[in-house]
C-alpha cells in the first residue's frame, strides 16, 4: 500500500495534494498495490482526494495537529502507515514535507528519495525514481534497497487528472503526542499564488533599472494572474522583497511559464528556473547568456516591450 | 550553549556538470569545491553570533575524507572553536546523519544548525534526519532566531510567508537566507585557524537504504524562437497555441 500525506491550509485542500494523490496513485500502479491518502487536523472536501486516485482517505481529526511540529507529525504518519498496511509514504516538498521526510525515513526505517519529479519505476523488484540534482543542473536516479520507503514530490511535477470517484473517508485513531514547538504566529500573503507552487511566473531583473519602476511587471503579472519574482541582485539590493528571489540560492521553482525579463541569465539564476516547462526572455541584449536557455526571445527594450505584452495578454484574455 | 554547525563540502556554483563511469559518478576533475554555502553564509555565522552574545562554544562536524580539512579551517578562520571530521566518504544522507547524530548524542549539543540544502544533491534531509536520530524537535528554514536562555525563538520560511515559533534547546535547525550576513574571514582569523583542534574521528557503521545509481544532463534546449519585438500578439499565440503556457 502506498500512503500519501495531504497537507491543507487552514483546513482546505490545494492542488499540491491532489497532484501527490495522484502521482500516489500512478506509484501504486507501478508497485500494483494501491493508494490510500492520509489527512491530519481540520480538513474540508477530504474524499475530493479519491478522484485523483486515493482508493481511501484516513483522517486524524485531533485538532492539536492543525499547527505543525515535526516530531508529533512524523509519529502520527508512521504510526497512520503501519496501521493502514503501508510501507510507501509520500509527502509534498513543501517546507513541511522537508522537515518529515528525513524524521520518517529515520522512524520507518525506510529508504528515502527527496524531491522526486518522476514516476517510480519498478523493474525485476528494483524500486527506482528520479530527481533533480545540481540545483536542476543534471538528474540522478535513486534505487531504494530497503522495504519501506519514503519520498517527497516536487511541486508542478505533473498534471493531475481525475481517475475515480470520491473517497470514503476513515476516521482513524492514533495517539498525538503533544507537540514541543509552539506555534506562535502565522503570516501569509493574501491573494497571489506562492512561489513555488504558482504555474505563471513574471520575473524581472537588473535591466529594470529601479524598484520604482515595477509597475509594468505588477500590471502583466495582475493580467496573467501569475506570480511575480525576480533575481538576485534585485533581492540584495532591496529593490524587491527577499521571498521574491529564485536561483540556486533563492527559491527553486518549476512553472509551465517563466517570463525573465531584463534578467541576463546567470548560471546560479538559471539552476532554479531552468527546469520551466517554458521560458520567454526579454532583453534588449542579443548576446545575455539567458537566450540560450529560452524557448522564446525578444530582443528590444523592456520598457517598450512589456507594456506591449500586457497590451496582448489583455486582449487575448478578453478574446478566451 | 554548546553549539554544533554541521558543514558539507559542495561544488562550486558555477562548476561544469558531468558525470564519468558510464554515467555513475559525478565527475570531480576540474571542479573547484566550497563549503556549502547555507552552511557557511547562515548556520555558522548565526551560529557565532549567538556565542558572540550569549557565550558558549561553536564547534564545526563534517563528514569525509582529509581533503575536506580545507573546507573544515575555512570555517574555523571564520571564527569556530573548533571542528570534527568524521573520516569517512559520506554515501547518503542517512549515513550522513547517522554519523552527525552519533557524535551529537556524545557531546550533548544545545543546538544543533545546518544550513537548509546543498546545492549538490538539493535534499534538504540530513537536518530532519539527525533531529529524529537525537529525538528532538526540528525547525527548518529559519530566517530569523533569538535565544533568551534555553529558550529560542525562529521564524521559519513557508510557501508565501513565515510561521514563528517557541522551541526549548535542545533542538536541530536549518538556516535559510535572512538567518545571518556572510562573513569573510580575515588574516588574523585565518591565521589562528592553524592553530585550533581539527579532532578526527572514526566513523560508525551505518546502511545506505537509498543510493543514487545513474546521472543523466537535461536534453539541450533547441534553439530559442525570437519573436518581432512590435509583435507582442504573436508571442501570446505562440504561447498559447504551440507551447500551450497559456
Amino acid at each position: 500500500m502506498v500512503l500519501i500525506f495531504a497537507e491543507t491550509q487552514k483546513g482546505k485542500f490545494k492542488k499540491a495534494a491532489y497532484e501527490l494523490a495522484y502521482y500516489g496513485y500512478q506509484t501504486a500502479q507501478a508497485l500494483g498495490t494501491e493508494c490510500a491518502a492520509l489527512v491530519l487536523g481540520t480538513a474540508e472536501g477530504a474524499e475530493e482526494l479519491g478522484k485523483y486516485g486515493a482508493s481511501k482517505v484516513y483522517h486524524v481529526t485531533d485538532t492539536a495537529l492543525d499547527t505543525f511540529d515535526s516530531q508529533a507529525y512524523t509519529k502520527v504518519i508512521a504510526a497512520a502507515a503501519e496501521k493502514a498496511g503501508a510501507n510507501v509514504v509520500i509527502v509534498g516538498h513543501t517546507s513541511t514535507g522537508k522537515s518529515l521526510l528525513g524524521r520518517l525515513a529515520v522512524r520507518m526505517n525506510a529508504g528515502s528519495v527527496p524531491a522526486v519529479n518522476a514516476i517510480p519505476t519498478v523493474e525485476g523488484g528494483t524500486f527506482k525514481v528520479r530527481k533533480p540534482v545540481f540545483s536542476g543542473k543534471a538528474f540522478a536516479d535513486y534505487e531504494v534497497k530497503s522495504e519501506n520507503k519514503v519520498l517527497s514530490l516536487m511541486g508542478n511535477s505533473l498534471q493531475p487528472q481525475e481517475v475515480g470517484e470520491p473517497a470514503s473517508v476513515e476516521a482513524l485513531d492514533v495517539e498525538v503526542p503533544a507537540a514541543q514547538v509552539t506555534v506562535k504566529e502565522v503570516k501569509r500573503m493574501e491573494g497571489r499564488t506562492p512561489l513555488p507552487e504558482a504555474e505563471l511566473v513574471v520575473s524581472a531583473g537588473r535591466g529594470m533599472k529601479g524598484p520604482e519602476n515595477w509597475g509594468i511587471i505588477e500590471e502583466l503579472a495582475e493580467t496573467m494572474g501569475a506570480t511575480t519574482a525576480c533575481s538576485r541582485p534585485v533581492a540584495d539590493a532591496d529593490w524587491r522583497p527577499h521571498h521574491e528571489h529564485v536561483g540556486q540560492t533563492g527559491v527553486a521553482i518549476r512553472p509551465n511559464l517563466y517570463f525573465a525579463i531584463g534578467i541576463s541569465g546567470a548560471i546560479q539564476h538559471l539552476a532554479g528556473v531552468n527546469s520551466s516547462k517554458t521560458i520567454v526572455v526579454i532583453n534588449k541584449d542579443p548576446e545575455a547568456p539567458f537566450f540560450k536557455a529560452a524557448d522564446y526571445g525578444v530582443v528590444g527594450d523592456l520598457f517598450d516591450v512589456v507594456p506591449r505584452l500586457n497590451e496582448a495578454m489583455k486582449k487575448f484574455k478578453a478574446e478566451n | 550553549m554548546k553549539l554544533l554547525v554541521c558543514v558539507s563540502k559542495t561544488p562550486e556554483t558555477t562548476a561544469k556538470i558531468a558525470f564519468t563511469e558510464g554515467n555513475t559518478q559525478f565527475d570531480t576533475s576540474g571542479v573547484q569545491f566550497i563549503m556549502n554555502p547555507y552552511d557557511e553564509w547562515y548556520a555558522l555565522v548565526r551560529a557565532l553570533e549567538l556565542k558572540e552574545a550569549n557565550g558558549g562554544s561553536v564547534t564545526l562536524i563534517n563528514v569525509g575524507p582529509a581533503a575536506n580539512d580545507t573546507v573544515i579551517r575555512k570555517g574555523l578562520a571564520i571564527g569556530a572553536d573548533e571542528a570534527v571530521r568524521v573520516d569517512t566518504e559520506p554515501s547518503s544522507a542517512l549515513f550522513v546523519a547517522k554519523q552527525i547524530a552519533a557524535y551529537a548524542k556524545k557531546e550533548a549539543f544545545d543546538v544543533v544548525f545546518l544550513g537548509k540544502e546543498t546545492i549538490d544533491y538539493n535534499g534538504s534531509e540530513v537536518g530532519a534526519m539527525v533531529a529524529e536520530l537525537l529525538d528532538v524537535p526540528f525547525i527548518s528554514y529559519a530566517s530569523h532566531m533569538e535565544m533568551d536562555g534555553d529558550t529560542a525563538t525562529v521564524t521559519r520560511d513557508i510557501e508565501g510567508g513565515n510561521e514563528v515559533v517557541e522551541v526549548k534547546a535542545p533542538f536541530v535547525v536549518s538556516a535559510a537566507k535572512g538567518l545571518a550576513e556572510q562573513r569573510i574571514p580575515n588574516m588574523r582569523g585565518i591565521m589562528m585557524a592553524k592553530r585550533k583542534p581539527l579532532k578526527v574521528e572514526p566513523a560508525v557503521e551505518a546502511e545506505d537504504l537509498s543510493v543514487a545509481v545513474h546521472y543523466e544532463l537535461p536534453p539541450e534546449k533547441g534553439d530559442v524562437k525570437l519573436v518581432d519585438p512590435e509583435n507582442m500578439d504573436e508571442l501570446v499565440r505562440l504561447l498559447h497555441e504551440e507551447a500551450k503556457a497559456i
